[in-house]
C-alpha cells in the first residue's frame, strides 16, 4: 500500500484554524469585553412610536438620577454641528434625478419615523444607572400615521403626510436596467409567459454578538479611539469623520476587535458609533454602549423586504425569451449605508442568472416606510435576484411538463466570456458541472421512491432546484463608481518580513468567524515556501492597517488576497535583488522556490530568512539600488467582479397533520474557483444554506400595520433556526478558476444564502402542488393551505 | 440594595457585594472580569452565556448571582487543562470545525460538556435536541453536531 503523499501546498489544505484556540477557551476579546479605565455606560432612549412629531424632551428628572453624567438630545448635537449618517450610494432615477436623500440624524430633530429610532442618550457610571435613568427621560410625541409595508408607502404619504418632507410620495427613486420596448416585444411574441407575484420576506440578521461600540478620547492627544463590532473599521473611520464628526483621520482610531458574526448588520455606521464617539470628548472619559437583543431587533439594519411581480417569456421550445420584474424595495425609515445599491445594483444585475435569457427588464422603485432601516444581509440582492430567476424557471418548468434540470440546461451559458443584458460581463463558469454533480450527489434518480414512502407515512415529499449566479470579489472602482458608489473597493495588505523570516500580514480585510487568520496565512505560508506557523494575520485597527474597505460581498479572498498576494510578490522581487547581491550572481538568474533564492540550474542558494536578514542587517547589502528592510504594501482594485454559481437540490417532507416542514436532504455543488481551505469553505456553505433555509421556512419579520409596532422583536418571536431545523448537508465543489485574479478564487461566503431560498421553496411548492405559497412557510402557514386545500376538495 | 455572594468559580473561591438583581453572567463578567462567558439576548433564547453550576449547563442569565450562593461554577475558561492543553471536548471543536466567529462557541461547549457526560456516544439527532437551548448564526450546526459526536467519543462520559 502506498503511504498519502504529503500536501505539496497548502492551497487547498484543511488546515484546522489559528484563532480557534483564544475562542475555545474564553480568551476572544470582543467590544463589549473591552473595558477601559474609567468607563462610563450609555443608554439610548428610543421612540415607541413608528412615526411622530417629537414636541418636547424633559430630561431634568434623568439628569439628577444616581450616577449620571449627562443626557444628550438631537438638539446637543445640532449645537455642536454633528452630521446625520451619510448614505455611500447614489442611485439615479429613471428621470436622471439623484435619488432623494433625506437627512438621517444620530438623535432625532424635532421626528422619530421608526420604532427604535434614536432620541436621546443617557450616560451614567453604572449600565444599570443609565438604563433606569432613561426611563426617566420623558418625552412628548404627537403621534402621526404609520407606514410598515411596501406596498402602501406611496399611498400612504398621499392620505397623511409624508415620512420626509423631501420625499413627498415617500419614494426614494424608481430605477430601471434594461431594454423595455424590446423586453415587451419579445413577451408579445412568446408562445408561455410564467408569471410570479410574491414577497421577499424582511429579515433581521441577529449576529449573536449585539452591536457595541466604545469611544475613548484622549485630551492628552487630543484624538479619539473607538472600539466597535464593524465589518470594516476603515470605512467606518471615513464615513464618522469625514461626512458627520468633521475630524480629520488621523486623529481616529477604530479598532473592530472580535467580532461575533456580521452577515452584513455590521458594515454600516451607526448612530451609536457616532454619539459615543462624541460624547468621550465632551465628557472627557470613555463611553461605552452595549446593544442588547432587543435593541439589535429594533436598530441593526434589516434585510430583504421586495414585493416583486416577475414573468418569464419563453419560446416553444423552452427557450428564455425575456424576463420582466417590477419590484417594490422597502428602505426603511432612513437611507443605511448601502441601502441604496441593495434593491438596484446588487439585484437587477444579477437576473440573467445562469440563463442566456437575451432581453431583461427591471424596474425598482425604493420607497420609505416607518421601520428600521433595511441594508445588505447575507446575499444582498442576489438572494432577491435568484428568488426571482429560479421561482420563474421551476415554475415555467412544471407549466410546460418540462424536467426542470432539463429546462435549465436548455438555457445554460455555455460560452464565456458572456456579457449578459443587465450590465455584468461573466468571466467564466460550467453550469453543468456543478448541475450535474448535484443531481448525481442528491440521488435524485431515487427520488420518486422516497416520495413514495414519505407518503405512506402520509407526508409529501418535493423536490426543488435552484442555479445560482453572484456577483462577488466586490468591485471594481471605477465600474461602482460609474453607478453610484461614492466609495473605492479595492482591497489593501501589507507583508512585514522581521528581520529572522517571519511575517507578519496585515489586511484590510475584516474576519468576524470566516477565518481570514487562517486562510490568508496559507496563502502567505504557501507563496513564501515556510511553516504557517511563521505568519500572523492582523485585522481590524486602523492604527495598524495601511487602509482597508472591509469584508462584505465575499469579497475578502478575492480583494483583500489578491492584495496580499501583490505585496508578496513585491516582497519576492525585492528578495531576488537581495539574494543576487548576497550570491553574486544576476538577478535574471535567480529563481525563488518553497523558501530559497536560488541561481537557476546551481545548487547555490540563500534561504528566505538569509536574505531577509540582509535586509534588516545590511552590512553587506547593495546600498547603491536598494533601501535597507523588506517590507511591502500593495492595494488592489480588482479587473471584474468574481461569479460563483452552483446548483443546489432540496427535498423537503410536509407533515400532512401539522403542516410542518422537515428539510430532509440537501444537496449544494458550488462553484468557487479555486479554494484555499476547503474545511473552511463547507462551514461558509453550511452556515449560509442554514439562514436560506431560515429565510424560506421560519424567520419573517413582522410589524403590525396599524401601529407600526415591531411584533417580532426578540429571538422567541422571530425564529432563528436551531440545530433540529436542518439536516446534515451534503456539499461538494467544482472549480472553474476566476480569471482575473492570480489566486483563481471567486469567494463563498454568501453562496447559501443566495442558493437555497428558492431550492427550498421550489421544494416545498412540488410537495403541497402548489404554484407559490408565501415565505417564511411557517408550519402554521403551510397548515392553513393544507386546510384551505382540503375544505375547497370537500 | 447590595448583598454580598460567595461562590466558587473555576476552582477558585470568590466573594463580592454586588446589587441584588445582578444577574450570574454580569457577575462573572464584570465583576469577575471572565469574559468567555458572552451574552447574546436578553430572552434566555441564545445559550451563549451557559456555564456549569455544580455540574449541570445553565443559562446563566437566566438566575442572579446570589442565587448561585455557594455554588460550584464552571466556565470556559476553566475548562483546558491549567497548562492550557484543550480539554477532548474543546479539540474536538477545533478539528471539526465547530465554531466561526467563536461567539456562541463558550455555550456551546459547556452545554456539550454536560451532555456528554450522560451520552458518551450520541447519534446526531440526539445532539441536535440537546443543542435546543444554543443558537448559532454562522455554522448552520453541520460542524458543531459533529464536534459534539466526537467529543463526547473522546470524553467517554466523564468530565
Amino acid at each position: 500500500m502506498n503511504a498519502p503523499a504529503a500536501p505539496s501546498s497548502l492551497i487547498g489544505a484543511r488546515v484546522t484554524r489559528k484563532e480557534d484556540y483564544r475562542f475555545l477557551t474564553g480568551a476572544g476579546q470582543y467590544t463589549d469585553d473591552v473595558a477601559l479605565p474609567n468607563q462610563a455606560y450609555a443608554a439610548f432612549v428610543r421612540s415607541p412610536h413608528a412615526h411622530a412629531v417629537v414636541k418636547k424632551i424633559s430630561s431634568e428628572k434623568a439628569k439628577k438620577a444616581p450616577g449620571v453624567i449627562a443626557v444628550f438630545t438631537g438638539e446637543d448635537l445640532a449645537g455642536a454641528k454633528v452630521g446625520g449618517l451619510p448614505c455611500g450610494w447614489l442611485i439615479t432615477d429613471v428621470n436622471g434625478q439623484p435619488m432623494k436623500e433625506p437627512p438621517h440624524p444620530c438623535l432625532a430633530q424635532g421626528k422619530v419615523r421608526y420604532v427604535g429610532d434614536h432620541v436621546a442618550v443617557v450616560i451614567a457610571e453604572t449600565l444599570d444607572q443609565a438604563q433606569d435613568a432613561a426611563e426617566l427621560v420623558k418625552v412628548d410625541y404627537e403621534e402621526l400615521p404609520a407606514v410598515t409595508d411596501a406596498r402602501s408607502a406611496t399611498a400612504a404619504a398621499r392620505k397623511a403626510k409624508p415620512i420626509h418632507d423631501i420625499a413627498p410620495d415617500n419614494t426614494c427613486y424608481v430605477w430601471a436596467l434594461g431594454d423595455k420596448a424590446a423586453v415587451d416585444s419579445a413577451f408579445s411574441k412568446a408562445s408561455h409567459v410564467t408569471k410570479l407575484e410574491f414577497v421577499n420576506n424582511r429579515l433581521v440578521p441577529n449576529a449573536i454578538e449585539p452591536r457595541a461600540a466604545i469611544g475613548a478620547y484622549s485630551r492628552a492627544d487630543d484624538a479619539y479611539t473607538l472600539y466597535v463590532s464593524s465589518q470594516n473599521p476603515h470605512v467606518e473611520r471615513l464615513l464618522m469623520t469625514a461626512f458627520v464628526l468633521g475630524l480629520p483621520e488621523h486623529k481616529v482610531r477604530v479598532v473592530a476587535p472580535d467580532v461575533g458574526g456580521g452577515f452584513g448588520s455590521k458594515i454600516y455606521l451607526y448612530a451609536e458609533d457616532v454619539v459615543v464617539t462624541w460624547a468621550s470628548k465632551q465628557l472627557n472619559r470613555p463611553v461605552k454602549w452595549t446593544s442588547d437583543r432587543s435593541e439589535a431587533f429594533l436598530s441593526d439594519a434589516h434585510g430583504r423586504d421586495h414585493v416583486t411581480v416577475a414573468e418569464l417569456a419563453l419560446d416553444k421550445d423552452g427557450k428564455f425569451l425575456a424576463m420582466r420584474v417590477k419590484t417594490t424595495a422597502n428602505l426603511g425609515a432612513y437611507l443605511s449605508t448601502f441601502a441604496s445599491c441593495i434593491p438596484t445594483i446588487l439585484y437587477a444585475t444579477l437576473l440573467a442568472g445562469q440563463y442566456t435569457t437575451p432581453l431583461i427588464h427591471c424596474e425598482v422603485t425604493a420607497v420609505f416606510t416607518n421601520t428600521t432601516p433595511v441594508d445588505a444581509y447575507r446575499g444582498a440582492g442576489r438572494p432577491e435576484a435568484t428568488y426571482v430567476v429560479e421561482r420563474l424557471v421551476e415554475t415555467a418548468a412544471r407549466e410546460l411538463k418540462i424536467d426542470p434540470a432539463e429546462l435549465r440546461r436548455r438555457n445554460f451559458i455555455r460560452s464565456f466570456p458572456y456579457q449578459t443584458p443587465v450590465a455584468l460581463q461573466y468571466d467564466t463558469g460550467n453550469y453543468d458541472a456543478t448541475l450535474d454533480a448535484a443531481l448525481e450527489l442528491s440521488d435524485q434518480k431515487n427520488f420518486e421512491k422516497r416520495k413514495a414512502e414519505s407518503l405512506k407515512n402520509n407526508k409529501l415529499r418535493g423536490i426543488g432546484y435552484a442555479a445560482y449566479i453572484e456577483a462577488c470579489g466586490i468591485a471594481p472602482s471605477a465600474v461602482a463608481g460609474s453607478l453610484g458608489a461614492r466609495a473605492g473597493l479595492f482591497e489593501a495588505g501589507e507583508i512585514r518580513v522581521h528581520p529572522t523570516g517571519s511575517v507578519t500580514v496585515f489586511t484590510g480585510s475584516h474576519s468576524h468567524g470566516q477565518g481570514h487568520e487562517t486562510t490568508f496565512a496559507q496563502v502567505v505560508a504557501d507563496r513564501l515556501g515556510m511553516p504557517i506557523e511563521n505568519v500572523s494575520i492582523v485585522h481590524g485597527d486602523t492604527s495598524k492597517i495601511l487602509f482597508g474597505m472591509g469584508t462584505y460581498g465575499s469579497r475578502s479572498i478575492a480583494v483583500g488576497g489578491t492584495a496580499i498576494v501583490k505585496a508578496l510578490d513585491k516582497v519576492i522581487a525585492k528578495g531576488r535583488k537581495i539574494a543576487a547581491h548576497l550570491l553574486e550572481a544576476s538577478e535574471a538568474d535567480i529563481e525563488y522556490d518553497k523558501g530559497e533564492f536560488k541561481v537557476a540550474g546551481t545548487d547555490r542558494k540563500k534561504m528566505f530568512g538569509e536574505v531577509a536578514f540582509a535586509a534588516y542587517v545590511p552590512h553587506n547589502y547593495p546600498h547603491d539600488k536598494l533601501e535597507p528592510g523588506l517590507n511591502e504594501n500593495a492595494f488592489y482594485d480588482p479587473a471584474n467582479f468574481t461569479f460563483p454559481a452552483g446548483t443546489y437540490i432540496c427535498e423537503v417532507e410536509v407533515d400532512r397533520d401539522t403542516g410542518s416542514v422537515k428539510v430532509d436532504r440537501f444537496t449544494a455543488v458550488d462553484d468557487f474557483g479555486k479554494i484555499i481551505n476547503p474545511m473552511i469553505v463547507e462551514g461558509q456553505v453550511h452556515g449560509g444554506l442554514t439562514q436560506g433555509i431560515g429565510q424560506a421556512l421560519t424567520e419573517g419579520c413582522r410589524y403590525d400595520a396599524a401601529s407600526g409596532q415591531l411584533l417580532t422583536g426578540s429571538m422567541m418571536d422571530y425564529c432563528l433556526p436551531r440545530a433540529g431545523d436542518v439536516p446534515m448537508f451534503q456539499i461538494d465543489t467544482r472549480e472553474t478558476p476566476c480569471t482575473h485574479n492570480p489566486l483563481g478564487v471567486k469567494g463563498c461566503g454568501e453562496a447559501g444564502a443566495i442558493g437555497a431560498p428558492a431550492a427550498v421553496m421550489n421544494a416545498l411548492t412540488d410537495a403541497l402542488g402548489v404554484k407559490d405559497i408565501a415565505m417564511p412557510a411557517t408550519a402554521q402557514t403551510v397548515w392553513k393551505h393544507l386546510q384551505e386545500k382540503s375544505h375547497a376538495r370537500v | 440594595m447590595t448583598i454580598k455572594v460567595s461562590m466558587k468559580v473555576n476552582g477558585k473561591p470568590v466573594a463580592a457585594e454586588v446589587e441584588a438583581r445582578t444577574l450570574l453572567v454580569t457577575y462573572i463578567r464584570e465583576n469577575l472580569r471572565l469574559t468567555g462567558t458572552h451574552v447574546g439576548c436578553d430572552t434566555a433564547q441564545c445559550g451563549a452565556c451557559t456555564v456549569l453550576m455544580n455540574g449541570r449547563a445553565i443559562k446563566s442569565c437566566s438566575i442572579v448571582a446570589m442565587q448561585a450562593e455557594g455554588a460550584d461554577i464552571m466556565t470556559i475558561e476553566g475548562v483546558a487543562k491549567p497548562d492550557g492543553t484543550l480539554h477532548p471536548m474543546q479539540a474536538a471543536f477545533k478539528e471539526n470545525h465547530g465554531l466561526q466567529c467563536g461567539f456562541c462557541t463558550p455555550g456551546m461547549v459547556m452545554n456539550a460538556l454536560d451532555f456528554a457526560r450522560s451520552h458518551p456516544n450520541p447519534t446526531d439527532q440526539e445532539v441536535r435536541e440537546a443543542l435546543e437551548g444554543n443558537l448559532c448564526r454562522c455554522t448552520g450546526y453541520h460542524n458543531i453536531v459533529k464536534s459534539i459526536v466526537a467529543g463526547a467519543k473522546a470524553m467517554g462520559g466523564k468530565l
